[in-house]
């Protein structure tokens, strides 16, 4: 067992895939030139020693092609790890994924796999509105993906090396305040969580999610960041008697509906925290699954709360003011009561 | 045409290239007339004009060299060896197809064959062709890689950025551009500035060939000095092949954007013609009945395949519901 940051083990969840595997590979931009980051937070730094720049390829900035060769190279053999610098750059590779990478297998009649992984860092950290967005939702609405997000070092690993070997192409989302890199690229205001991670081979189960705190008077459903911010309200909460049940979904897709509906039942009430603007997003899906498969046992109305329908702002107190903050998710608990 | 142009090519050779243009071309004008009695329930876009390409390309290749096609990709798919009557029951929407009937007509394919499924998205099979060289060459298995597009998918950033990173990892892979002087309606003077897409190739650092698309044994001679490059380590090409659709863009197309005289000009160049031609009155390599045992083979197997479509039971409407995920057999 070793303490770990995030960033360090989805490292060690790449350089173990990559011993096992010989097909397994990295591709992206700036993850493996000597004297370069390892990635834009890291996660790559370091592998180019061990495995050499044929299996920690760097490549052009090219978004469209590094996910192209990525699905290529998936459905011809190889298992392909693309490092995507800022999760905002996955618009620019769409086509790539939504019509491409998601549809091969089915519009094949099943008769392809595309077994790739992209990883892309989310999340909004005083840079202004194009290096900042949280995406899951525009990838949970594309049938053919699956979708990650991992919020502590113990599953970024064992989710990560679920993704490698999945047959299907995944997503896995990582923000940028958890991750815990360090020197140059460490994050102001990151939480950095650090985790027990196994040294031996274990996996986590896509699809499996996960109560970060047992409560009977509310569930709080989060996702990344917004499991801590769930985490920090539920605390404050408890000190005004109010007990928060906190779920972490760990994988959008597939969803883990049963965990989300069995709390649910118990507390009566529904709160879901995203990082992402409120219209139309995750957390809609999720209030809507509840409110269709659990109605009869909430005991008030269900509330999001999410970043504003702007897009993000750069100055921190306009941006401490788009984000969900731990007091909007005790203003939502609240009004329920 | 001289006998010298045979390249010596042998009698077996051309009338095997023949066969195949001709099935190409007849099962184009067999998808047209089932499309009519509505027998095929989506719109077709055909590959009649341009078989000199698929075939002479492919004529280059091994079994195990991958293809990716376009939105017009049944050339394409005979050329490779994706079976008739897999692609007719696709087709025909029947669960028997090459894509048991989720495809249809723009992505027919079958990887066993080497046929990837067709890539509908104008300009997205390059990336992926590039994608599938770098693991040909990863994977050490000599494998060539051909990405088929139009002069207008030329125009793609997805293209650009293939061509690129193919040009730099020095990979296996060969764009090869139809220029059938239309993108859908749009004449290529409108939409490319150079005289010809080939010569963008210097700026990629990768050689550029322009070669008679309608000449099937100059298609598949040039396809051969570039897979021979390709597989010798020393990276893609861009072959433009000068071609023309002798039919309209899709099937509702009435061809209102060009001149009949142009497309008289251009019949008169047919790629079937000219090997016709080739076989018979230029080098006396094969005689007429010769060349109506080909055409009866042809006629052969297309009516099995279409017989095959035919007959074959359609999906139930609940398998809409599977492979939205590999599902391990």
């Amino acid at each position: 067992m070793a303490l770990m940051t995030i960033a360090e083990a989805l490292r060690e969840g790449i350089r173990e895939e990559m011993r096992r595997d010989p097909t397994v590979f990295c591709l992206g931009e700036d993850i493996g030139v000597p004297g370069g980051f390892g990635g834009a937070f890291t996660v790559t730094l370091g592998l180019s020693d061990e495995f050499g720049h044929n299996r920690i390829l760097d490549t052009p900035i090219s978004e469209i092609g590094i996910a192209g060769v990525a699905i290529g190279a998936a459905m011809t053999g190889m298992r392909p790890i693309a490092d995507v610098q800022y999760g905002d750059f996955l618009f620019c590779m769409m086509d790539q994924l939504a019509n491409q990478a998601a549809k091969m297998t089915y519009m094949s009649g099943g008769t392809v796999k595309v077994p790739l992984v992209m990883r892309a860092p989310v999340g909004s950290t005083r840079r202004g509105s194009q290096h900042a967005q949280s995406l899951e939702a525009f990838f949970t609405h594309i049938p053919g993906l699956k979708v990650l997000a991992p919020s502590t070092a113990y599953d970024a690993k064992g989710l990560l090396k679920s993704a490698i070997r999945d047959e299907n192409p995944v997503l896995i989302f990582e923000h940028k305040l958890l991750y815990g890199s360090k020197g140059g690229r460490s994050e102001k205001g990151a939480l950095s969580p650090i985790g027990e991670v196994p040294d031996e081979d274990y996996t986590v189960p896509i699809g499996k999610g996960a109560i970060r705190r047992v409560g009977k008077d509310v569930t709080i459903v989060g996702k990344l960041l917004t499991v801590y911010r769930a985490l920090e309200a539920a605390e404050e909460l408890a000190k005004e008697g109010i007990e928060a049940e906190v779920i972490d979904p760990r994988t959008l897709i597939p969803l883990d509906k049963e965990l989300i509906l069995e709390s649910v039942r118990k507390t009566g009430r529904l709160v879901v925290v995203e990082e992402d603007n409120l219209t139309h997003g995750w957390g809609a899906e999720i209030a809507a699954i509840v409110a269709e498969e659990a109605f009869f046992y909430l005991d008030a109305p269900i509330k999001r709360v999410a970043s504003l329908d702007t897009p993000p702002p750069f100055a921190p107190p306009m941006e401490a003011y788009y984000l969900p903050s731990v007091e909007r998710v005790i203003a939502a608990v609240k009004s329920q009561f | 045409m001289t006998i010298a142009s045979l390249n010596n090519a042998t009698q077996v050779e051309l009338l095997t290239l023949y066969r195949e243009m001709l099935l190409i071309r007849r099962f184009e004008e067999q998808c047209n007339a089932l499309f009519l009695q509505g027998k095929i329930p989506s719109t077709l876009h055909l590959y009649i004009g341009q078989e000199a390409v698929a075939v002479g390309v492919c004529a280059a290749l091994r079994p195990d060299d991958y293809v990716l096609g376009t939105h017009r990709p049944h050339g394409h798919a005979l050329a490779k060896g994706v079976t008739s009557r897999s692609i007719m029951a696709e087709l025909f929407g029947k669960v028997t197809g090459c894509c048991k009937a989720k495809g249809g007509s723009m992505h027919v394919g079958d990887m066993s064959v080497g046929m990837f499924p067709a890539i509908a998205i104008v300009g997205a099979n390059a990336p992926i062709a590039t994608g599938a060289a770098l693991s040909a060459k990863m994977r050490g298995s000599g494998q060539v890689v051909v990405a088929f597009f139009g002069e207008g998918g030329a125009n793609e950033g997805a293209v650009h950025e293939a061509m690129n990173m193919a040009a730099i990892w020095k990979l296996p892979v060969l764009f090869v551009c139809e220029n059938n002087l239309y993108g859908a309606s749009t004449p290529v003077s409108q939409i490319v500035a150079v005289e010809n897409v080939a010569d963008r190739a210097v700026a990629y650092g990768m050689p550029g060939v322009i070669v008679d698309g309608n000449d099937v044994l100059a298609v598949r001679d040039v396809t051969r000095t570039a897979v021979e490059r390709a597989r010798a380590g020393e990276g893609p090409s861009l072959i433009e092949c000068k071609t023309y659709r002798l039919c309209g863009h899709s099937r509702s197309d009435a061809c209102n954007y060009r001149t009949r005289e142009e497309e008289a000009e251009w019949r008169d160049k047919d790629p079937l013609l000219r090997i016709r031609k080739l076989l018979t009155e230029e080098t006396g390599l094969a005689t007429l009945s010769d060349l109506e045992q080909v055409e009866a083979e042809v006629e052969a197997i297309l009516t099995d395949a279409i017989q095959f479509a035919d007959e074959s039971p359609e999906p139930a409407p609940e398998d809409a519901l599977l492979h939205v995920f590999w599902e391990d057999k």
